[in-house]
Parts: structure tokens; C-alpha cells; sequence
């Protein structure tokens, strides 16, 4: 992709990115805080909204608990490229003897791996607020969230390479995040109302739509995600 | 040089003439010429111009993926402007489209919108994506990080829309099937119409996106002339 030597192998660049971005977040935890905090905040005001029954929280739920998720997202996403700004450091890890890709995709999986922090907490929170037992089908939950949580963090995490070259980059993320992830909300929100509703079925359409946006974003990150941090 | 003007004017006015005079014909045979549909009635005559601006609004919105890929591999300008030329072009037929939508649906499903309908959804997230695309070049301010940033976005979005329209289609959907492939589906009168309503807005869409695409290139020597000027006034200074 790039003239430079490569002294580094990917998968250790990678790893240092992720670490890195870990090391960053755990010292002071803002990220983390500020967006379990946000997310905990949708589900409750959704509440007051609709007053949701029993029966009502299962049908509509599994919209609440996405919706929740991808507006706190498309705000924890923003910071893991607009932070790097301050001492200008950006500039620097470009300058590593690296693939490009390797930055977008450490903070890739450090983005996920804090949404899914997120959701170990929104999770029972959810269940609790909405009366929707979740111990049962908490297996293929996992892997419905797990699927879901990677196609946001994915396309998330290119958009805020994106959204940070440009002014109004706060309101831009969102505008441009919410419309791209309309395939992956309807596929996660209908896997998650199966398994929501009485039958507690998987609908393995949904999942193959999931499987595909990821491979499909992932690699399209692979191919060009490299682009957006040259200088 | 002044040949050269005169010469691309009179082009270009016969071009503008030829599609205006296409057209009209299209116009014609739309609202008079083809028959009138039996269960449907008159409204029906809206199907020219709301399936061919659909249609001629994929096209452009290829021209625009062509453009985004071709300016990531090549980086020449030019493919940018192939770019933001087809966007831009592709949104108002996205608009028309999106408008003549609905105001065949209310009388003919009874209702304005469905959101569970695969291609009027899709049409509209479409819409929403290339928007955030016109948005997004409006925010960034350098032309080559402008053209890499909004390539990126576009391959992202075009790669979308497959994806956001099985999965309505999954959902559920009450759009008529394409009528045309179908024997039977359309009368030979009315596919005529179709068909040249199709090429008429095809014919637009190409001279619209031309002339875009020449005042893009006009902004680019612009900016340069003003850059250039700049340099020369601080150098005067001096």
C-alpha cells in the first residue's frame, strides 16, 4: 500500500496501537464514563417516552437497547481521533515505520472492545428497567452484540478518521455514522426481537446480513481506511 | 483560443437543444401519447418520470463510485470531479424520484410512505448518505485532502446500498416488482414511453454532469490563479 519498509509486522502494529489506545483510556477512564453514563441516560429517558409494558419492552426493546447504543457510539467514537489532536501525535504514529492501516485498525478493535465494556453494563441495566429476563438466551445474545458491536466499531472508526479532517466534526460524525449503520440497526434489532420473543429463535437471515457488513466494511477499511492518514 | 470558446458555446447549445427537444418529446409521450392505464388511471402517466429518474440516478451514482475509486488509484483531480459532479446530479434525480414516489403510492397503495418497502427506503437512505457527502466536502477546505476524505466516504456509502436494501427487502416490501422484464407487465405503447423517457433523462443527466463538471474545473483554475496572485502581491511587498 505504501513505499516504506515495513519493519514492523502487522499484527504486532496492531497490538501496540490497541494497547496504546488502552493504556490512554485507563488512565483516566473519561471516555468510558461519560459514554456508559449517556447510554444509561437514552434507555431511561426511551422509558419515559413510550411507558413501555411488559409485553411492549419485548417487542420494542431490542430497537431501545440499539438505538442507545449507536447514539452513545456515534459520540464515544468521535475522541479516538480528535484526541490524538492536542500534542498533535497523529502526526507521529503516522510517521512509524508501519501499514497505516494498522493505526485505524488498533483503534478499531480498541473501540470495540470499549463498546463492549459499555454493554456489559447497559445489558443488565436494560433487563432490569424493562423487565426482560435475558439469562436464558444470554449465548446467542453474546454473539447477536458481539457481531453488532464490531460493524459499528468498524465503520465508526473510519467515519471519525473522516469527520476529524473537518470542521463541525462533533455533528458531522453522527450525520454521516447514523445513515451508513441503517443495514447492520435493522439486521441487530431483528436478530435481537427473535430472540426477545417467545419463541426465543435466532434468525439466522439476520446474522448473515451482520456476518456480511462486517466482512464487507472491514475490508473495504483494509483497502482504503490506509488513505485517510496520509499526509 | 477565441475559436476554440466560440466553438464549445455553439456544442454546448446544440447539446442543451437536442436534450430539451428530447424532453419534450418524453413529456408528450407521457402525459398524451401513451395510453391511459385501466386500474390506475391518468396517475399512472407519473411512472415515466419516477422509475427513469430512479433509474438514471443509479447510473449517476455509479459515475460517482467510478470517480471516488478512480481518484483513490490514480490521484489526478479529475476523477474528483467526475465525482462531486455525478453526486450532485444523482441527488436531484434521488429527489424527484423520492418526490413523485409518493404521490403515486398515496392513490395507488392508499398510503404516502412505507417503510418497510425496500427500494422507497433505500432510496431514501441513498438520499441521507450522498447528502452527508455534499456535507462533508463543504467542511474541508484543502482540494487533494477533500478528494481523498470524500472518496473514501463515497466507496463507503455505494458499498452500502446493497446491503440496505436486502435488508428491507428481508423486512418486508409492497413496491411493484420491475414490471417491464415480465411479459404481460407493461403494454408495448407504454414501454416505448419508458424506454424513451429513460434515454431522455439519460441524455440530461450526461449534459448536466458535463457542465458541472466544467465549472468544477473552472473553481480549480481559479483558486490556482488566486493562489498565484497572492504570491505575486507578497512579492511585490517585499
Amino acid at each position: 500500500m505504501n513505499s516504506r519498509a515495513k519493519s514492523v509486522s502487522l499484527t504486532r502494529a496492531i497490538a501496540s496501537v490497541f494497547a496504546k489506545e488502552l493504556r490512554v483510556e485507563f488512565r483516566s477512564f473519561e471516555l468510558l464514563t461519560s459514554t456508559i453514563v449517556f447510554a444509561l441516560i437514552v434507555v431511561f429517558v426511551f422509558s419515559f417516552a413510550f411507558n413501555p409494558s411488559a409485553a411492549d419492552s419485548r417487542r420494542f426493546g431490542a430497537g431501545f437497547l440499539w438505538i442507545a447504543l449507536l447514539f452513545a457510539s456515534s459520540l464515544m467514537l468521535q475522541p479516538s481521533f480528535t484526541r490524538e489532536r492536542a500534542n498533535d501525535s497523529l502526526a507521529a504514529l503516522v510517521l512509524a515505520p508501519i501499514d497505516p492501516f494498522a493505526i485505524i485498525a488498533g483503534k478499531l478493535f480498541a473501540n470495540f472492545f470499549f463498546l463492549i465494556l459499555v454493554e456489559l453494563i447497559l445489558l443488565p441495566a436494560f433487563s432490569v428497567l424493562y423487565n426482560v429476563p435475558l439469562l436464558g438466551i444470554i449465548g446467542p445474545l453474546a454473539g447477536v452484540m458481539l457481531l453488532g458491536t464490531f460493524g459499528i466499531a468498524t465503520v465508526g472508526t473510519v467515519f471519525a478518521a473522516i469527520a476529524s479532517q473537518a470542521r463541525m466534526r462533533e455533528l458531522l460524525l453522527p450525520l454521516l455514522l447514523l445513515p451508513a449503520l441503517v443495514p447492520l440497526l435493522i439486521a441487530s434489532v431483528g436478530a435481537t426481537m427473535g430472540l426477545l420473543s417467545d419463541s426465543r429463535e435466532l434468525p439466522s437471515a439476520w446474522v448473515a446480513v451482520m456476518v456480511c457488513f462486517d466482512i464487507m466494511f472491514f475490508t473495504a477499511a483494509w483497502l482504503f481506511g490506509g488513505y485517510l492518514l496520509e499526509e | 483560443m477565441a475559436s476554440r470558446i466560440r466553438e464549445s458555446i455553439f456544442g454546448q447549445a446544440l447539446a442543451s437543444v437536442s436534450v430539451s427537444v428530447l424532453i419534450g418529446f418524453a413529456i408528450y409521450g407521457a402525459l398524451i401519447w401513451a395510453p391511459t392505464e385501466k386500474t390506475m388511471g391518468f396517475l399512472q402517466r407519473i411512472f415515466y418520470f419516477h422509475a427513469a429518474s430512479g433509474e438514471v440516478m443509479i447510473l449517476a451514482f455509479c459515475a460517482a463510485f467510478i470517480g471516488n475509486v478512480g481518484y483513490l488509484i490514480r490521484r489526478k483531480i479529475e476523477w474528483d470531479w467526475l465525482a462531486i459532479s455525478s453526486v450532485e446530479v444523482g441527488l436531484i434525480f434521488n429527489t424527484i424520484s423520492l418526490v413523485t414516489g409518493p404521490i403515486w403510492a398515496k392513490p395507488a397503495w392508499g398510503i404516502w410512505w412505507d417503510w418497510g418497502d425496500a427500494r422507497l427506503t433505500s432510496t431514501f437512505v441513498l438520499w441521507v448518505l450522498y447528502i452527508g457527502y455534499v456535507i462533508l466536502r463543504r467542511m474541508i477546505e484543502n482540494p487533494e485532502r477533500r478528494a481523498v476524505v470524500s472518496s473514501v466516504f463515497g466507496v463507503f456509502a455505494f458499498l452500502d446500498v446493497p446491503l440496505v436494501y436486502f435488508s428491507i427487502w428481508w423486512w418486508r416490501t409492497q413496491h411493484p416488482p420491475p414490471l417491464i422484464t415480465k411479459p404481460g407487465g407493461l403494454a408495448p405503447d407504454m414501454l416505448k414511453v419508458f424506454f424513451f423517457t429513460m434515454a431522455a433523462l439519460t441524455a440530461l443527466m450526461a449534459i448536466f454532469i458535463r457542465q458541472r463538471y466544467k465549472l468544477e474545473a473552472v473553481r480549480h483554475t481559479v483558486a490556482e490563479m488566486q493562489i498565484e496572485a497572492d504570491y505575486r502581491n507578497e512579492g511585490g511587498a517585499k
